[in-house]
């Protein structure tokens, strides 16, 4: 029954992901990708459980160690940089 | 803490990102939106440490090695995001997905050496969670760290093909699957284990020989394709640790990258498996010989025609990026407007190396966003327009595209140049563009060159603006 129901939230997520970029200004089109890219780093979730939760195997704890590190580089590097490219994007007479 | 609370937090996460993905679609709310994720994405850390899994750990190296990764990570991110240069911003993109395709691998090889230490065999979805999971991430990691090779110089931009290629990517990829489905067959720990290190080893050289192919023009689909691969693996990783948070927003970015991709592909008029399998730009593609003679003109002359303009479209190019000539274009573009000029920019979706890349680069240069028009809009002003600047741009330019059927380019639609009185263009040198192809462009009679580095040009023609 899980399972089923984990497919049915994937299922209905990959439509509104569809759903939802239709119609994007080409300007906005690195934002877009690096800000969804921050987003991907949600596995981010996954390396704090694979770390702390897999008491009694230290390669676990290690394995789960190096994906935090990189997960967590993905999310604050992936919002940073796009938050500075956004803050640059100005209308006229903006200053 | 209560696991139905962690799932309820999970679902306001979820709904930031929804929102925040939706506001980074439209000029005005796009920073917002991109907070409102970065919120979201706290508070599923925030709520994850109290999962009843950490909550219970009591091993000191754990909870070290916890908060030294979150520092450490975040450490990291912070300096890089700061100290990038905007012109850097393709490869960096292609590096900060990769560490995200690794990450969700490592997660799922993670969970399999813990069930191995729990002695719990997984079942078999389970463990097709875990191989796709490793499939995807391993292609995502390798095919960024490749296209970050590639965009960043460190390695050739040009497309690498070789004879008998589609027979070692097909193999390649055949091996991946044969370990994956083994493993999932596998009762007993010791083969799964290796048929797991067999998948990884395999799905990593996908990823290189999947990139090698493809050339320095198509990279805006190669990001973004693998942009929401990283997006499929963290919702992968998701039905590992049966995660809800992880599934939908992995899913969402999964989605979202592909409209992207397909945005970027119809753009250039082609299929993705055309862009992923054709080695494009690296054969010598036959087409129509081009008549005639390339004209070059000095900045003297084009100083004089550029005076008495009225309506002038800047269409740049990769070249520009490479040439770092954003901030002197819009020097110039400044002075045309002080002189009585209407400037525009005309924007083509896949000019530069990702998606986006030229406005990223004129938005740096403090170039106002009404002035970058969308390619329709970019060519009916061009109708109009006295004098068309083409910095670095080739392919996007070419009438090829709409006049000769035999070139590969046929049907991609172009930023029409040629329409204005006069075109410049300016070049480093005489050769054809990332697609081997001539470009007819260059040899109308309304169109003159000015060779050398586009930056040094632009500023040559804003110091004889400023002399007068």
């Amino acid at each position: 029954m899980t399972l089923i129901l984990l497919l049915f939230i994937f299922t209905l997520s990959a439509f509104l992901g569809f759903e939802l970029i239709s119609k994007v200004p080409s300007q906005l089109h690195t934002p877009l990708m690096s800000g969804s890219n921050a987003i991907s780093g949600i596995t981010i979730v996954g390396a704090i459980i694979a770390t702390a939760g897999t008491e009694g195997s230290t390669t676990a704890t290690i394995i789960g160690f190096v994906a935090l590190v990189l997960a967590t580089i993905n999310v604050v590097g992936g919002y940073m940089v796009t938050d500075r490219m956004l803050a640059m994007f100005k209308k006229k007479g903006d200053k | 803490m209560n696991p139905a609370l962690i799932n309820f937090v999970y679902i306001i996460a979820s709904i930031l990102f929804i929102l925040g993905i939706k506001m980074l679609g439209k000029a005005e709310t796009a920073r917002k939106g991109n907070m409102l994720s970065s919120v979201g994405m706290l508070i599923a850390v925030v709520i994850t440490l109290f999962d009843k899994k950490i909550l219970d750990c009591t091993d000191p190296m754990s909870w070290g090695l916890l908060v030294g990764g979150l520092v450490l990570g975040a450490v990291i991110g912070v300096v890089v995001a700061k100290v990038v240069k905007m012109t850097s911003m393709p490869e960096m993109v292609a590096l900060l997905n990769g560490f995200g395709g690794l990450a969700s691998l490592l997660v799922a090889v993670g969970e399999y050496h813990y069930d191995m230490v729990l002695n719990k065999m997984p079942d078999d979805f389970s463990k097709f969670a875990i191989i796709a999971t490793i499939l995807i991430g391993g292609i995502t990691f390798t095919g960024s760290v490749y296209a970050w090779g590639k965009l960043s110089g460190k390695i050739s931009g040009k497309a690498k093909v070789y004879v008998g290629q589609k027979a070692v990517n097909a193999i390649v990829a055949l091996l991946s699957l044969i370990s994956a489905g083994a493993f999932i067959w596998a009762g007993q720990f010791d083969l799964g284990y290796q048929l797991m290190i067999g998948a990884v080893v395999f799905s990593l050289l996908l990823g290189i020989v999947a990139v090698m192919p493809i050339g320095g023009g198509d990279m805006p689909v190669v990001i973004s394709l693998l942009n929401s691969l990283s997006g499929m693996a963290a919702s992968a990783a998701g039905f590992v640790i049966q995660n809800n948070v992880l599934i939908v927003a992995g899913c969402l970015v999964g989605a979202s990258g592909l409209i992207l991709t397909v945005i970027m592909c119809k753009s250039m008029n082609r299929t993705l498996s055309n862009v992923l399998f054709s080695g494009f730009g690296s054969a010598g593609s036959k087409s129509q010989k081009v008549e005639g003679e390339m004209k070059p003109i000095s900045t003297d002359d084009a100083y004089y025609v550029l005076e008495a303009a009225q309506n002038v479209v800047f269409i740049p190019g990769y070249g520009m990026a490479v040439a770092q000539a954003q901030h002197a274009v819009k020097e110039l573009s400044e002075i045309l407007e002080n002189n009585g000029a209407e400037v525009s920019f005309a924007i083509h979706p896949v000019a530069g190396r990702m998606p986006g890349h030229m406005n990223v680069l004129l938005a740096e240069a403090d170039v106002p966003y009404e002035q970058l028009k969308e390619m329709e809009e970019a060519n009916r002003i061009l109708e109009m327009a006295d004098v068309a600047i083409v910095i670095g741009a080739n392919d996007v330019v070419n009438p090829a595209a709409a006049e000769d059927k035999s070139s590969p380019i046929y049907g991609m639609p172009i930023i029409e140049a040629y329409k204005a009185k006069t075109v410049f263009a300016l070049k480093r040198g005489k050769g054809a563009g990332f697609s081997g192809l001539e470009n007819g462009l260059f040899f109308r009679p309304n169109t003159r060159m000015i060779y050398g580095d586009a930056k040094a040009t632009i500023n040559d023609l804003v110091a004889k603006f400023k002399d007068k």
